[in-house]
Formats: structure tokens, C-alpha cells, sequence
């Protein structure tokens, strides 16, 4: 991520925004890049280095579930959907990330 | 989940692995044309659009090294990475990896091949159970200044009944008797004891029972326990052995039971067991020492303990029999009692070949820091291109690990044969021979060898690749000698050289020990002599005519034959360290008071005996046929003794009387002075020895001694017939020359002389190798400098200086560590030496020397070579 943000200094918020991108439904690695930089306006660029080992690690935490399919372009492409476990993690994750937030505006206001 | 997944995913990358990089890298590049395709969209050409989308995906090795950590085969399969790259390695330079293999085996072997002696003789439990609780109780004589010495039956009675520190004791003692019936009759070694002897060692018969105590008393004694040995070889093993009854010196004896295979108590050699069944009056005797104890201790108990107990008894005892004064009580833990004679030795061995081992480990550091320097842009390539420091440094690790388990591989191999060797030549009576080998603790500690030697010499290299910046490497064109390389490789020199010569002077100092041992005057001549023993047995030697008899005929048999030069006999306690002794008194002086009474050994000789051995007579006369059981009863005194009690006057004619003066033997008249013998080994004391004609002291058990011509084992046959002759049913054992005798006395000095010098001449050998390499090395290096001197014109014998200056300086540093470290360390081993101090100033300058020569011999060729330096060659490759 560009540095206007350094949320991406921590595993969990990438983790986060990767989950909540398959909850619109599955997707490949690079349809992944894509929505997540279509979705915040250009603010968040994920970095190939980082997304594909976070990739791996959610599956082999089980919050995401992988299969090769075929891509837009009739290309073999491995595509990631969001399990039940990972529905669960993204709601968790999304509940403290509010929180934090909140606190960090409140912070900000006083 | 999470770690069966993780699990799953490893396990898939070791098995398949270029299925997992196919299935990365195709992901990976759906990316980068999805991403390629889209910049082309936005208008940029199709190259420039695939460079941009390179360019995003980054450093290509890094991203898919960094997919490949998450979904990757992990560390084992980083590991089997480096272990295959290092065999690579290792075939690609033989000649390295065979010297270090070499360096490495020579070294490792040698510490598996002791450590095998050390396990097994010092570690390895005895085969009893609780054997730590087993426990000696000796009866410490001060008298003669023989702290293990045997004790009376009265005296063990009382510690039986008085101790509250044992659980129960027993006593025992090597016997011998005659096998007869069917075949040749068999002298076998056996031991009587009480029954609850195997009570105490917690051992069963594998076959009936041992003898209870109801048995072990005279009229009811006639029962015998037979060694699994002894069942095999002379009955055949059969089923029906138990109960059977076997002739054995004139007696029937009931066999009760079969001791299991593995039990040898007290001596490998034991093949039979007989209840003490002590006589009556020897139940009374306290002055009759003639019993070995040993005892188990309750739980929790210690030695000291139990120590302190004994000596409570004892000094009742000496309450009530004052004239026990001088007999006391040492107690020692039975293991300590086997092992403990043979500790110091194992234990200097283990230290030499520790050396060895370290200087081996030092020469492979050293090639292996050589061959690092040239490996140098390699390894900062790897760097720079994204391998981590810390990967390569596991490489090198995981390299010297690999070379480590190879070179201990070859190490036990080498090992294995080494030990069957040693085992051949170890002397005979090493204790717990039988427990060496190579067994789970010796393979643990060989690997555990490997790897850690290979871990230790892997730091150095692995050390100085930390200290270089890959950068630097590669932007100078020329190669860089490490200064911090250099000064390593140079250290290691130094302690290879100091611990070779600390080697050195340990084997010099055994070595000249064992030179004055062999120079040690025996007192009488060991060569080409036939030793043999007999023991009569029977009704009819019960009469001392008839054993006087036995003797004389079977010697003038054994005389009158060729090649025979003269034949004598001699109490069987010829060479033995606990010879039959007595106290005296002398004629017309007072009694001695308890605390300076003297035990002499007491020895029936033939006449012919001091002529045969060769021991020359002092003053008077030998014995000769007017000495018989009815004229006067002579003695004969040996020199020492006569020294000690009559210091100015002559002792021939005087009178002296086993006991005291108002004990019942006889007066005996000396007649003559013999020169001193040492009978009882090189290293042992002269002490006062008397000797008494056979005739007048029928001893039926003698060891003859016969003066061939030839070679005495040869007469053996002559012998062994002549006491058939004379009677067929007494057997002849232990037919050895005296050389062989007396050779085993001095085997395990020998053995241990041996071994440390071969240790020591491996070191200097390896230390030598060190210094040539590392000043060949040296003498590369420093190409440039050498060649821009002599094409200053610098004369061949100047650079020849330089060279060798370097290489002495080295050496001599080393030389003067391992000098000092010998004065210190050399007093550890002073139990070993014999005739020499621990700091011996010849050993230390022939050492001296000989490392400088070495030194010097190996530093020339290197130096030699640095004369044939090219200057144009040199300066052309800038």
C-alpha cells in the first residue's frame, strides 16, 4: 500500500479488506488488486509481494478456500472464495476495526 | 486446522515441490498478463505495457521466494536444499574432501574407539542388580602395608553380626581343583564361598539351585555349582546335569546347580563353586587370614558410611584380642575396586585422542576458511541477489554438518576396526573387557561427535563471511585475503602445534617409563624358562614323604632330559602380590612389638632353585640333599632382609622362628643370603623374603621352573609327561615361559605406551599438514608482494627468510604454548610414570627439538615454491 495510509503496516487490516472483497464473491489474485484499488479510489495499491503470501496464509487458516478455474480471458486462474470461517473472521475483524476507529476519530476531535 | 493445513502444505512441497513452483508461478504470471493487458489498454505499447507489469510484480525471485515461504516446503526442505548443494560442493573439490574426510575420520574414530574403552570398562553397569550398592571389605594390614588383604573367619563372623550398615556380606576366595573321570584331568579354576554369596549379588542359577547353609559346613559340603562354560565344554551341555556327581580332586561332588552364561565372579575364569565349609579351628583363628568379603549395602547407604560401621566393629574386636592390633577395615565400592586401577590410564587416553580430535577439527577449519577466501564471489553474488545472510550462512553450516556426519561415518568404521585390534591386544586381566564394544551410548556420542565437530569448524568460515560486505567483494576486482582470515587460519596453527606438543611430551614420558621399567634388575634371569604348575591332590599326598617324593622324582625326570638345563620347584605364590606370609621372631632378641612386626613371605624352594633362576648367592650355602625332613631346619634369608636385622653382623648361623618367641615352630637356622628378586612385577618394592627347602615344607601345590635350551615352550610336552610317569592322575596347568609371564605384568604399559605414541604421532603429523597449508596459502597470498620483491632484486636466501620466518614464528609459538602447557598438564598423568618426574627436562627438550625440526621440514616446501614465483606471471594478473 502507498504510504497515504499506514494501515497496511499491520497483517490483519489486509486481511480484512482481501475478505471483504470475496464477500461480493469470488475472485482471483488480480481481480482482487483491482477491486480493492477500483473501491477505495486509487487509495490502497496492493503490493503483489504482500497479497499472494497473505493469500496463502488466510487459506491455510481456513477463512479462505482456493480452485483453478477459468478466468475472464479463458486463462487458467486460481480463484479464492470466502468460507464460513472467514465470513466470521471478516465480521470480527470489522467490529474491532470500527472500534479502533472510532476511538482514533474521538481522539482526533477533542 | 491452521497446522495440519500448514503441515499438509509442506509436506506436498518436499514430495512435489516443482508441482507447487509450477502452480506460484503460474498464478503469479496470470497477474502480470492480466496487468500487461490492462496497461495496454490505457495506451501504452505492448512492450512497454509487459515492462511496466514486470516492474510491478517486483523483484520476480524475491515475490515467488516469498510465496514459497508460506505455501513452501519450510526449513527441512531448506535443509535438504543445502545438503544437497554441499554434496555437490564436496564432489566437485576431491581433493579437499578427501583430506578432510581423512582428517576427519583419523580423528573421530579414534575418540569412538576410546570412548568404546571408556564406556564399556567404566560406565557400562555390572551385570547385578543394584551393583552400585555391591561394596569390598578388606582387612587393611598395616603391618605389611597391604591395605586389601584378607580377612580371618572369626573377625567376618563379627562384621556379619555387628554391622548395621549391610544388608548381608559373604565371603569367597579363588581355590583350584582337579577334574577327573572322564577325559584328560582338567585343573579348573573355581572359588569356595558361603552360601549366601549369591544372595548378595542378587544372581540366580540358571539351572537347580546354589548351596544353602546347611551345607556349608565340613561332612556335609560335598556339593558343587557348575559354570555354564564348564557344562558346555567338558559335559557336553547335557540335559540331565543337575544332580549328576563329578570327581574332583579325590571327592564325589553332587552338581546343585548351573550358573547362567554371563556370570564370572570373582574372575572370568571361574568355572566352579564349592561351600567354604571352614573347619572348626579355623573358626577360631583369628590369625589365619585367609578370606575375601564382600558385601551389599541397605539402600541409601554410603561407602564412608558403611566404613565408619566397620571400623566400630573392628575396634571392639581389638578391645577384646589385642594382638589384632595393626589389622583394621577398608571398605571400597566393588565397581571402584574393578575399574579403579585402570582409570587413570582410560582417562589420559581420552584426553590424548581429545587432542587429536581438536587438532583435526583445526586443520578442516582451516581448509575450509582456505577454500572459503576462494569461494568469496560466489557467495557475495548469492547475496546480492537476495539470499539471505542468514541462508547462507545455514549453508555453510549445513556443509560442514554434512562433511562432519562423513567423516564420523568413516570415523566408527574406522573405529570397528580399530577396537577389535585393541581388544586383541588389551591385557588379559583389563577388567570388564568383556563390556567393550560398540553399543547405543557409543553411537550417540560418535554422531553427537560428528555433527558438533561440524559445527565447530563450519563457524569459522561461517565467522568470516559475517565480517565481509558482500559489496566490497564484488566492486574490487582482485581478490581480498581477509585480514581477519589470516590472523584466524594463523591462530589455529599455533594451537594445533601447542597441543601436538603436549602430546608429545605425554607419550615421551611413558616412553621412558616403560624403558627403565624393562631395565628394572629382577634378580634373576626370565629367559628361556618354562613355568608349570601343579596342585597334588588325594589320600595319598596327605604324607608329606610322598609329596616330597612327588617332586623330586618328577624334576630329576624333567632333568634328564635334552634340552633341559636344569629343573627346580617353587610355591605356587611365585609372582603373586599377596604371597603366603608370616611374622618371625629372632634368636636371642626380644619379641617385636606389635605395631614393627614384619610379614615375610614364607617360599618352599627345591635346591636347585636359585641355580635355575639364576639368582646369585650371597653368603653361606643354597639347599642342598642334607637338608631333610630329619636334620637340622634351615632358612634362607634374601638380602634385603638380612640388610634390615642384622645390620653388622652375619646372619648365617643365627636362628630365626615363624611367630613369636613363644610360638610352637621350630628354630630355624639361616644358612644363606640370596640376592634380592622382584617376584611380584617390575614397579613393586624389594621387601624381606625367606625361602625354606621343600623337604622341610612340603608345599603340595609348586610351580616348576625349568632352564631350557631352546625355546621353553617347546619342554612343555617333556614335562607334562614326565608327571604322568610319575603319576597319571595329577594334571599340569598353566605351562607359559616367564617371559610371557612377566610380559603380561607389563602389557597394559605397554598398551598404553603404544597407544599414546601413536596418538602423538598423528598430531604431529597433522600438525605439520597444518603448518604446510596454511604457509602455502600464505606464500599465495602474498604473490603480488613476493614477486614485486625479487623483481626489486631480492636474493633467493632472503626470501627464503621471510618464508620461513613466518612459518618458524608460528611454530614456535605454538611450540612454547604447548611446552608450558605440558609442565602443567603432565602432573595429572605422574600415576603412569615410572623412574621419571612429570616434568622431565630431556623429554622436554627432545620434544622441543623434534617440533622444530618438524617445523622447519614443513615450512621448506612452501617456502621453496615462493623462490619459483614468476614476477611476470604475478604482476600480469592485477
Amino acid at each position: 500500500m502507498r504510504p497515504q495510509t499506514n494501515a497496511d503496516q499491520l497483517h490483519g487490516t489486509l486481511d480484512m479488506l482481501v475478505l471483504k472483497t470475496l464477500a461480493a464473491g469470488p475472485q482471483h489474485g488480480y481481480g482482487i488488486a483491482v477491486r480493492l484499488q477500483e473501491r477505495s479510489a486509487d487509495v490502497l495499491q496492493v503490493e503483489e509481494g504482500s497479497l499472494y503470501p497473505a493469500l496463502y496464509r488466510m487459506e491455510q487458516r481456513g477463512w479462505i478456500a482456493a480452485s483453478w478455474g477459468l478466468s475472464e480471458n479463458n486463462r487458467r486462474a486460481r480463484y479464492y472464495r470466502l468460507t464460513r470461517a472467514g465470513r466470521r473472521q471478516l465480521e470480527a475483524e470489522t467490529d474491532s476495526w470500527k472500534r479502533l476507529a472510532g476511538a482514533v476519530a474521538r481522539v482526533l476531535e477533542a | 486446522m491452521y497446522p495440519v493445513r500448514v503441515l499438509r502444505d509442506r509436506l506436498r512441497a518436499l514430495t512435489r515441490r516443482a508441482r507447487v513452483v509450477a502452480d506460484i508461478d503460474e498464478e503469479l504470471r496470470h497477474h502480470e498478463d492480466r496487468l500487461a493487458e490492462r496497461l495496454a489498454a490505457e495506451g501504452l505499447t505492448p512492450d512497454e505495457a509487459r515492462r511496466q507489469a514486470r516492474r510491478r510484480l517486483g523483484n520476480a525471485v524475491a515475490l515467488r521466494e516469498a510465496a514459497y515461504d508460506v505455501r513452501g516446503g519450510g526449513l527441512v526442505e531448506a535443509f535438504f536444499q543445502d545438503v544437497r548443494y554441499g554434496l555437490r560442493l564436496l564432489r566437485r573439490s576431491p581433493a579437499f574432501t578427501a583430506a578432510a574426510l581423512a582428517t576427519l575420520a583419523v580423528g573421530i574414530g579414534a575418540n569412538t574407539a576410546i570412548f568404546s574403552v571408556a564406556s564399556g570398562v567404566l560406565l557400562r553397569p555390572l551385570p547385578y542388580p543394584s551393583a552400585d550398592r555391591l561394596a569390598m571389605v578388606w582387612m587393611d594390614n598395616a603391618r605389611i602395608s597391604l591395605r586389601e588383604d584378607w580377612h580371618s573367619f572369626p573377625n567376618y563372623a563379627d562384621y556379619r553380626a555387628q554391622n548395621t550398615t549391610f544388608e548381608d556380606v559373604a565371603i569367597f576366595n579363588r581355590t583350584a581343583r582337579t577334574l577327573t573321570g572322564e577325559g584328560d584331568p582338567d585343573r579348573l579354576s573355581g572359588a569356595y564361598s558361603s552360601a549366601n554369596l549369591f544372595d548378595v549379588l542378587g544372581v540366580r542359577p540358571a539351572q537347580g539351585r546354589a548351596y544353602t547353609a546347611a551345607e556349608d559346613r565340613p561332612g556335609a559340603n560335598d556339593v558343587v555349582l557348575i559354570a555354564d562354560g564348564l557344562w558346555q565344554r567338558r559335559f557336553g551341555g547335557r540335559e540331565d546335569i543337575v544332580g549328576r556327581t563329578i570327581q574332583m580332586s579325590g571327592r564325589s561332588l553332587r552338581v546343585v546347580g548351573v550358573m547362567p552364561e554371563d556370570f564370572a565372579f570373582p574372575t572370568r575364569e571361574t568355572e566352579f563353586w564349592v561351600p567354604t565349609a571352614a573347619p572348626d579351628d579355623l573358626r577360631t583363628d583369628r590369625g589365619s587370614l585367609w578370606l575375601q568379603v564382600i558385601g551389599r549395602l541397605k539402600p541409601g547407604v554410603s561407602v564412608a558410611q558403611a566404613q565408619a560401621d566397620l571400623e566400630r566393629v573392628n575396634a571392639g574386636i581389638l578391645e577384646r584380642f589385642p594382638q589384632q592390633k595393626g589389622y583394621g577395615v577398608y571398605v571400597a565400592g566393588y565397581r571402584d575396586q574393578l575399574v579403579g586401577r585402570v582409570r587413570p590410564a582410560i582417562l589420559v587416553l581420552a584426553g590424548a585422542v581429545g587432542f587429536v580430535l581438536l587438532i583435526s577439527c583445526t586443520n578442516v577449519a582451516n581448509l575450509l576458511l582456505a577454500r572459503a577466501s576462494a569461494r568469496d564471489r560466489e557467495l557475495a553474488l548469492r547475496a546480492a541477489i537476495g539470499a539471505g545472510r542468514g541462508r547462507i550462512v545455514r549453508q555453510l553450516v549445513a556443509e560442514s554438518v554434512l562433511l562432519g556426519a562423513a567423516g564420523g561415518a568413516a570415523g566408527l568404521g574406522l573405529a570397528w576396526l580399530g577396537l577389535s585390534a585393541l581388544v586383541g591386544a588389551a591385557p588379559a586381566d583389563l577388567p570388564r573387557l568383556e563390556a567393550i564394544g560398540i553399543d547405543g551410548r557409543v553411537l550417540a556420542f560418535a554422531a553427537a561427535l560428528s555433527v558438533g565437530t561440524g559445527f565447530l569448524f563450519g563457524l569459522a568460515p561461517a565467522l568470516q563471511l559475517a565480517r565481509t560486505n558482500p559489496g566490497d567483494v564484488l566492486r574490487e576486482g582482485a581478490r581480498t585475503s581477509g585480514g581477519f582470515g589470516r590472523s584466524l587460519r594463523r591462530a589455529f596453527v599455533v594451537a594445533e602445534v601447542a597441543l601436538a606438543v603436549v602430546l608429545l611430551v605425554g607419550a615421551g614420558l611413558m616412553l621412558r617409563s616403560f624403558d627403565r621399567v624393562r631395565q628394572v634388575d629382577l634378580g634373576f634371569r626370565p629367559d628361556h624358562v618354562l613355568t608349570a604348575r601343579i596342585t597334588l591332590w588325594g589320600d595319598r599326598y596327605d604324607e608329606p614323604a610322598r609329596v616330597v617324593d612327588f617332586f623330586r622324582q618328577v624334576l630329576a625326570r624333567v632333568e634328564a632330559r635334552r634340552g633341559v638345563a636344569g629343573a627346580a620347584g617353587v610355591g605356587t605364590v611365585f609372582l603373586s602380590p599377596t604371597p603366603y606370609s608370616m611374622n618371625f621372631s629372632i634368636e636371642g632378641r626380644p619379641d617385636f612389638p606389635f605395631e614393627q612386626r614384619v610379614e615375610v613371605p614364607v617360599d618352599a624352594v627345591t635346591p636347585a632353585y636359585f641355580r635355575v633362576m639364576g639368582v646369585p648367592l650371597r653368603r653361606g650355602r643354597t639347599f642342598d640333599d642334607r637338608d631333610t625332613s630329619t636334620s637340622t631346619p634351615v632358612v634362607i634369608i634374601n638380602e634385603t632382609m638380612a640388610r634390615m636385622f642384622w645390620i653388622d653382623e652375619d646372619p648365617i648361623g643365627r636362628r630365626i622362628k615363624y611367630g613369636s618367641l613363644s610360638s610352637r615352630s621350630p628354630w630355624l637356622e639361616i644358612v644363606g643370603v640370596v640376592a634380592d628378586t622382584r617376584r611380584t612385577g617390575y614397579d613393586a618394592p624389594v621387601r624381606p623374603e625367606t625361602y625354606l627347602p621343600h623337604a622341610q615344607a612340603p608345599d603340595s601345590a609348586m610351580m616348576l621352573v625349568v632352564r631350557t635350551t631352546s625355546e621353553p615352550e617347546a619342554m612343555l610336552a617333556a614335562v607334562r609327561a614326565a608327571v604322568q610317569s610319575v603319576d597319571p592322575g595329577m594334571a599340569v596347568h598353566g605351562g607359559a615361559s616367564l617371559e610371557s609371564l612377566l610380559g603380561e605384568m607389563t602389557a597394559a604399559r605397554r598398551l598404553n605406551t603404544l597407544l599414546l605414541s601413536v596418538f602423538a604421532g598423528v598430531a604431529v603429523l597433522l600438525a605439520a599438514i597444518g603448518i604446510y597449508g596454511v604457509l602455502a596459502y600464505s606464500v599465495e597470498q602474498r604473490a603480488r608482494e613476493l614477486s614485486v620483491r625479487i623483481a626489486l632484486g631480492a636474493s633467493a636466501p632472503r626470501l627464503l627468510r621471510l618464508v620461513l620466518a613466518e612459518g618458524l614464528a608460528t611454530s614456535l609459538a605454538g611450540l612454547g604454548i604447548g611446552l608450558a602447557g605440558a609442565a602443567l598438564l603432565s602432573r595429572s598423568m605422574s600415576s603412569l610414570l615410572y623412574g621419571v618426574t612429570p616434568t622431565d627436562p630431556a623429554t622436554f627438550a627432545v620434544t622441543a627439538g623434534a617440533t622444530s625440526l618438524v617445523a622447519i621440514a614443513a615450512s621448506l616446501p612452501p617456502a621453496l615454491r615462493a623462490l619459483r614465483v614468476s614476477p611476470v606471471d604475478v604482476l600480469k594478473r592485477i
